[in-house]
């Protein structure tokens, strides 16, 4: 009876601890998130204004500048990192779940682990080598370009893993009905994951959204409106960076509510493609 | 008429291949069976083996199928029925390390020879549990025949396989809903339906009923004795009564062997293998 008592109390106290544990790190997770999120709209929601939208960024000491230019710049870096990052993303994906062999697969697969862990400045000096040296200009291309590349690695695994999840039994399904391969592939497996597959594209497009090193020398910056895709251009995260490191109070200000706009952008991205595609396919699970 | 054979030992099969239809067939017929007599053959399989690996399962299977009757396989867990089952639209092939000898002749024509989309369009499949796929009930049994190029009305062709599967009257006014908001047993029958569509002459069926309730049971094996006109029937199955009820011929497998193969009403009341006694009579699997 003591043992069996002992033994109830020990348990119980193992219980009280390890939920205690658990809960108070799920907690300090979700403090953490809202505390970068609190102090990012007070002190980015205060110094934005119509301005910042609309203008181009003034000189120091000069009232009413704001970040025009870099918000298109990062509009159009992201829209050219998607463009290159989603298709070889999705495609390699699809070879990976679906048609590589066991040696072959997991030689890719490695090999797109080691990209994700190439640091991402290594991967704008890559982009420098290939695009800005030839060229002899920083552009958006080479910035688009190397936020693309770092994508492709996110987008193949989560790819991957999604059509992976998808139940061998629909497959099936669709074989016996004398589908082809390619057939059930397109028409039954992609669809089946299609969720799964977005939410690792908009993971990824979060993810290079804030990325400064490879930005660096690539698309370098520009003060001004940069129009087509071969000049420098400005960019949300190294006007960031720039402003964060200036001696000027009134740019620390800016830099805040770059960081909000930033957040935001990403944010409503994936609201919007969400719904659009909720609306589109409500059928799948 | 029929190729029924009994084995006396090991795998040797002694199939009668009596071609001539008013011959009366050595053993006496039941009423049931006796429409059987104007069945051809279907199915030829010969020295039928299937390796998943270095690991036989089917250790050499001859057996002629009938056609418009309803040919139950049953036999313990892991006897090889559904490999058995799986071979006969080359289902085998989705597994990766598969490999199947010996001859299947479907009308005389061998299957390993035929374009495999051709096979499976002849020879539908419905599985053990309910896979429709995550779409609308209405694109559930239309995929079939839009992958097929289906020329003509499909609406006509999706109620028409709805009736045939005995589902019509319960969702005509829902085709538009996800398929996933059917019970299990009404799942089963869409299934049923989808593989219809395409027209099949024969359609496979792995342990259909292991996963409903007796109502629904009841339900598939009416809808089986409704479709024998149209459709040679091949069920296999864990459960010896619905073998009983629902089958004119049954082939016992055990341990990758044909055992014996036999009109069912024969197999059941006078098993001439020691062993199919002792598995019917409850003594083992």
């Amino acid at each position: 009876m003591t043992s069996m008592t002992k033994h109830m109390t020990r348990r119980s106290v193992t219980n009280v601890v390890m939920l205690t544990l658990t809960g108070a790190c799920a907690f300090l997770t979700v403090a953490v998130m809202f505390y970068i999120l609190g102090y990012l709209a007070w002190h980015g929601g205060r110094a934005l204004s119509w301005n910042f939208f609309t203008k181009l960024p003034a000189a120091v000491n000069v009232a009413g500048g704001g970040m025009a230019n870099a918000i298109v710049g990062s509009a159009k870096l992201l829209l050219l990192a998607c463009c290159i990052g989603v298709p070889v993303g999705i495609l390699a994906g699809i070879y990976l779940s679906e048609f590589a062999g066991q040696t072959l697969g997991s030689v890719v697969r490695f090999m797109v682990d080691l990209l994700n862990g190439v640091p991402s400045i290594v991967i704008g000096i890559f982009a420098y080598t290939v695009i800005v040296l030839p060229m002899h200009t920083f552009s958006t291309l080479a910035g688009g370009f190397a936020l693309g590349i770092m994508m492709i690695p996110i987008s193949v695994r989560s790819t991957e893993e999604y059509l992976r999840a998808v139940p061998s039994s629909l497959r099936e399904a669709s074989l016996a009905l004398g589908a082809a391969r390619w057939v059930t592939i397109v028409r039954i497996v992609i669809p089946a994951a299609f969720r799964g597959i977005l939410t690792g594209v908009m993971l990824a497009l979060a993810r290079v959204a804030g990325e400064t090193a490879p930005l660096l020398f690539t698309a370098f910056g520009n003060s001004y409106w940069s129009t087509g895709w071969t000049r420098a251009t400005a960019s949300l995260p190294v006007m960031i960076y720039t402003y964060a490191i200036s001696p000027y109070d009134d740019w620390h200000r800016q830099a805040w509510a770059a960081g909000l706009v930033l957040l935001a952008l990403v944010l409503v991205v994936n609201i919007v493609t969400r719904m659009a595609l909720a609306r589109k396919m409500p059928l799948s699970r | 008429m029929a190729s029924v054979g009994t084995v006396h030992s090991g795998n040797t099969v002694n199939v009668k291949s009596d071609q001539s239809a008013d011959t009366p067939p050595r053993f006496s017929l039941p009423a049931k069976a006796s429409a059987v007599a104007s069945g051809s053959t279907r199915f030829k399989i010969s020295g039928l083996k299937v390796l998943y690996g270095p690991k036989e399962v089917l250790h050499g299977i001859d057996m002629e199928i009938s056609s418009n009757v309803v040919t139950a396989v049953i036999g313990p867990s892991g006897c090889g029925k559904s490999t058995f089952l799986r071979s006969l639209n080359r289902m085998t092939e989705t597994v990766r390390q598969a490999r199947v000898e010996g001859d299947i002749l479907l009308d005389g024509e061998n299957i390993e020879s035929m374009d495999v989309v051709r096979l499976r369009r002849r020879v539908g499949m419905v599985f053990q549990r309910p896979n429709p796929f995550p779409k609308s009930i209405f694109d559930n049994v239309a995929y079939g025949l839009r992958i097929n190029g289906h020329k003509g009305r499909l609406s006509e062709a999706v109620e028409n396989s709805l009736r045939r599967a005995a589902l019509w009257d319960e969702v005509k006014d829902q085709l538009h809903k996800s398929a996933y908001a059917l019970s299990g047993g009404q799942q089963q029958r869409l299934c049923i339906a989808r593989a219809l569509a395409v027209d099949p002459e024969v359609l496979l069926l792995d342990e259909p009923c292991s996963a409903l309730d007796p109502v629904t049971t009841a339900k598939i094996e009416e809808l089986l004795f409704q479709l024998k006109p149209s459709c040679t029937i091949v069920i296999v199955t864990h459960n010896m009564q619905q073998a009983a009820r629902a089958s004119d011929f049954t082939a016992f497998l055990l341990e990758g062997r044909l055992v014996e193969y036999q009109s069912t009403p024969k197999l059941f009341t006078t098993p001439s293998d020691p062993r199919t006694e002792a598995y019917i009579t409850g003594r083992f699997g």
